[in-house]
C-alpha cells in the first residue's frame, strides 16, 4: 500500500502547480492532482491514491474522497485501459448517438457502464462534450473524435486494440485537422 | 452579412502561434490599455461599448465591472468561465482551439483594468487538450512580455494560469466555478454575498465567460462607442452561435446581433437550411435551459414581426411566446423530431447534472426524467401531463443556483407548445416504436 508514488516527473508538476496558488490555498490544486494520479496510477482513483494525494497537500483524506466522487471524469473503480465516453445529449443524440452507443455494446459485448473481458475497453455514455457541431461525437483519453460514423468507430475501436496501449485524459493529444 | 471582431482571423494559418497572432494585428488591445488608458478608462470603454455577458444572463459587464470591490491591500481577481457544458454549446472551445491568443490578451487588458494581479481560466476537465493549446499561448505571452513582472515596463504585474476542471455542469455557474478552483465540489453558494464582494478565496472577483473577456479586445481596439453602433439597440457588438442539430452546416457563426432567424437558419452564410430538405419544426435557440419555440414562434413573434438574432427579439413576447439568447448554442429540430423524446433526454440530463444541495431540483429533476420515461414507453396517464408542469413549478425559483430554473423551463415550454404531442403518447401507446430500446438503454445508462 505505502509504495504509492508518484513519478519524478509528475512530483515536480505537482509541485509547480502547487505555487499557482496563494500561500495556504493549496488545495486549489487538488483537482489538477487527481487527473494526474489517475493517468498514473492505471486510470482510476483507489483509495490508497487518494490518500497518497491527500498527504501531498497535508489535507484529510475526506476532502479527497468528497471531491473525487462528486466529479464525473473521476473513476472510482478499475476501468479499461480505453475510456469510451460517447456522447448522448441533444445535438448528438438527435444525430444518432443511440445508434453509436447500441454499436459499440455489441461490438464490445458490454453494456453501458461495463468493462471488456480482456480489461482493453470500459464503455461509457456522457453528457454534452461541447462538440455538438460536429455530432455524434465521442471522446477517448485527450482527444475528441467527431463526426462519428459506425464504420469510423469500427475502425477506431480496432486501432486502439492493436495498439493497446492506455488512453487517458493527460495525454498529449492526437494531431487535430482543423 | 456576418461581422467579424473575433474571428475575423480564426482560417489564418499558423494564426495560434504568437508570431502569427501578433503580425495580425494582435496585443494591440494590451498595448493600448496599458500605455495610453487608465483601468476606469477601460472600464469606461465597456461599459460605453454596452457589451453584455456572454455565458448566457447576458448581464451587462461594464456594469458588473464597476461593482468590484476594492479593499485596500486585498487581492482581486479575475476568473474566466470556460467550463462550456451547456448543451448545444461549443462556441468557446471552438475560439479558445483556434485563436487561443485573443483570450489570452482579452484577460491580460480585463485584468489590467479591474487591477488583478492574478487571474485564472477555468476549462471544463473534458477540454483537456484546450488548456494545453492555452497554456501554450501563455507560454509564449509570458516569453514575449505581456505577462509576468512589469508589463511593458508599466510597472503592471500579472500572472495567468489555467486550471481544468473534471467533468460536471454545474461548474459552470459561477459560485460553483469558484468552489471547484479551491478545489472543493461544486455546490454553488449563497448569495449574497456576490463574487464582486467575496468571491475567490473571500477576495473581490469578477467571473466572465470566454466570448466576454475576447470581445474586450476589439473593445479596446476601436473604442467602445464604436463597438456599439454594431448591432441592434441594446444587443450591441457580434455573437457567437454555436448552430447544430437538423441543419446542413452545423458550426459556429459569429452574426451582427440583429440578423434575422429566418435568415440564420436558411441562409448558405450560416446554417444553410434543414437537412435532408425536411420541413422545420422547432429550435432551442441558447441552449439547452432556454424555452424550445415552434417552428412559426422562431421565425415570427406572436405580433408577425420577424423574430431576429438579438436578446429583446428572441425574448419579445416572455415565455409565453418568445424565449432567450442564452449562451446563443441554436439547437433545430426537424419535422421528423419527437419533442416528448427531446424532452425526456434533457430532463435526464438535468437530473444527471444537478449537484443534489436544494431539494426541489435534487428531487424534482428526478421525477421529472421519471415521468417523461414513463409516458415515453406507453404508461403515462393525462394526469402526467399536468403532474409535469406542477413539479417544474415548484422547482423555478426555489434553489440557490439558476440551474433549477433551467431544469424546470424546458418542461413548461415543451407541454406549453407541443400538448397535443405528450397527449398522444398517453393516448395511443401502440404507436409507440422502440419500446424496449428506450427501457434498456435508461437503466443501463444508470450504470
Ligand atoms: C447551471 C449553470 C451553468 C452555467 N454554465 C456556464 C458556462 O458553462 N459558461 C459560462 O460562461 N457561464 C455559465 N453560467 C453562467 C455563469 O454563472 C455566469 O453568469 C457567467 O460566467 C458570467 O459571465 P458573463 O457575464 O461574461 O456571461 C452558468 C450558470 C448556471 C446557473
Ligand atoms: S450534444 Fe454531444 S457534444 Fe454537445
Amino acid at each position: 500500500m505505502n509504495n504509492i508514488r508518484f513519478s519524478d516527473e509528475s512530483l515536480a508538476l505537482v509541485q509547480k502547480m502547487i505555487r499557482r496558488y496563494p500561500e495556504g490555498r493549496q488545495k486549489s490544486a487538488l483537482i489538477p492532482i487527481l487527473h494526474i494520479a489517475q493517468a498514473e496510477f492505471d486510470g482510476w482513483l483507489s483509495p490508497a491514491v487518494m490518500d497518497y494525494v491527500a498527504s501531498l497537500l497535508n489535507i484529510q483524506p475526506v476532502e479527497v474522497y468528497e471531491v473525487a466522487s462528486f466529479y464525473s471524469m473521476f473513476n472510482l473503480k478499475p476501468v479499461g485501459k480505453c475510456v469510451i465516453e460517447v456522447c448522448r445529449t441533444s445535438s448528438c443524440w438527435l444525430l444518432g448517438a443511440e445508434d453509436v452507443i447500441r454499436h459499440l455494446e455489441k461490438k464490445l459485448n458490454v453494456t453501458v457502464g461495463g468493462t471488456t473481458n480482456d480489461g482493453m475497453f470500459t464503455l461509457k455514455s456522457v453528457e454534452c462534450l461541447g462538440s455538438c457541431g460536429t455530432a455524434p461525437m465521442m471522446q477517448v483519453g485527450a482527444d475528441y473524435y467527431e463526426n462519428l460514423t459506425l464504420d469510423k468507430v469500427d475502425t477506431l475501436v480496432e486501432g486502439f486494440k492493436s495498439s493497446g496501449k492506455r488512453k487517458s485524459y493527460t495525454d498529449k493529444p492526437e494531431p487535430r485537422t482543423i | 452579412m456576418g461581422k467579424n471582431l473575433l474571428l475575423e482571423h480564426d482560417h489564418v494559418p499558423g494564426i495560434q502561434s504568437y508570431e502569427v497572432y501578433r503580425k495580425h494585428g494582435g496585443y494591440a488591445a494590451v498595448e493600448k490599455a496599458l500605455k495610453q488608458l487608465s483601468p476606469e478608462a477601460v472600464v469606461e470603454e465597456v461599459k460605453k461599448s454596452g457589451l453584455r455577458g456572454r455565458g448566457g444572463a447576458g448581464f451587462p459587464t461594464g456594469m458588473k465591472w464597476s461593482f468590484l470591490a476594492k479593499p485596500e491591500g486585498v487581492a482581486r481577481y479575475l476568473v474566466c468561465n470556460a467550463d462550456e457544458s451547456e448543451p448545444g454549446t461549443f462556441k468557446d472551445r471552438y475560439l479558445m482551439e483556434r485563436i487561443p491568443h485573443l483570450l489570452v490578451e482579452g484577460m491580460i487588458a480585463s485584468s489590467f483594468a479591474l487591477g488583478a494581479k492574478s487571474a485564472y481560466i477555468y476549462i471544463r476537465g473534458e477540454y483537456f487538450y484546450v488548456s494545453r493549446i492555452l497554456e501554450n499561448a501563455i507560454d509564449e505571452a509570458y516569453a514575449n512580455g505581456w505577462l509576468g513582472k512589469n508589463i511593458l515596463g508599466t510597472g503592471y504585474d500579472l500572472d495567468l494560469y489555467v486550471q481544468v476542471g473534471a467533468g460536471a455542469y454545474i461548474c459552470g455557474e459561477e459560485t460553483a466555478l469558484l468552489e471547484s478552483l479551491e478545489g472543493k465540489r461544486g455546490n454553488p453558494r449563497i448569495k449574497p454575498p456576490f463574487p464582486a464582494i467575496a468571491g475567490l478565496y473571500g477576495c473581490p472577483t469578477v467571473v466572465n465567460n470566454v466570448e466576454t473577456i475576447a470581445a474586450v479586445v476589439p473593445i479596446v481596439n476601436m473604442g467602445g462607442d464604436e463597438y456599439a453602433k454594431i448591432g441592434i439597440g441594446k444587443s450591441t457588438g457580434t455573437k457567437l452561435i454555436s448552430a447544430s442539430g437538423h441543419i446542413n452546416k452545423p458550426g459556429v457563426y459569429e452574426i451582427e446581433l440583429g440578423v434575422p432567424v429566418e435568415e440564420f437558419i436558411y441562409s448558405d452564410e450560416y446554417c444553410g437550411g434543414i437537412k435532408n430538405g425536411k420541413q422545420l419544426k422547432a429550435v432551442v435557440a441558447g441552449g439547452s435551459s432556454v424555452p424550445i419555440l415552434p417552428a412559426h414562434l422562431i421565425l415570427k413573434t406572436a405580433n408577425g414581426e420577424p423574430r431576429l438574432m438579438s436578446y429583446e427579439s428572441l425574448a419579445d413576447g416572455g415565455f409565453a411566446t418568445g424565449t432567450m439568447l442564452g449562451s446563443g448554442g441554436f439547437i433545430v429540430m426537424d419535422e421528423d423530431t419527437s419533442i416528448v423524446k427531446n424532452l425526456w433526454n434533457f430532463s435526464r440530463f438535468y437530473h444527471h447534472e444537478s449537484c443534489g444541495q436544494c431539494s426541489p431540483c435534487r428531487e424534482g429533476t428526478g421525477w421529472m426524467e421519471k415521468i417523461l420515461h414513463r409516458i415515453l414507453h406507453g404508461h403515462g396517464k393525462l394526469s402526467d401531463i399536468d403532474l409535469l408542469w406542477d413539479i417544474q413549478g415548484k422547482i423555478e425559483g426555489k434553489t440557490i443556483c439558476p440551474l433549477g430554473d433551467a431544469a424546470a423551463w424546458p418542461v413548461a415550454a415543451a407541454i406549453r407548445h407541443f400538448r397535443s404531442e405528450f397527449e398522444e403518447y398517453v393516448k395511443h401507446p401502440e404507436k409507440i416504436k422502440d419500446v424496449q430500446h428506450y427501457y434498456r438503454l435508461n437503466s443501463l445508462s444508470e450504470a
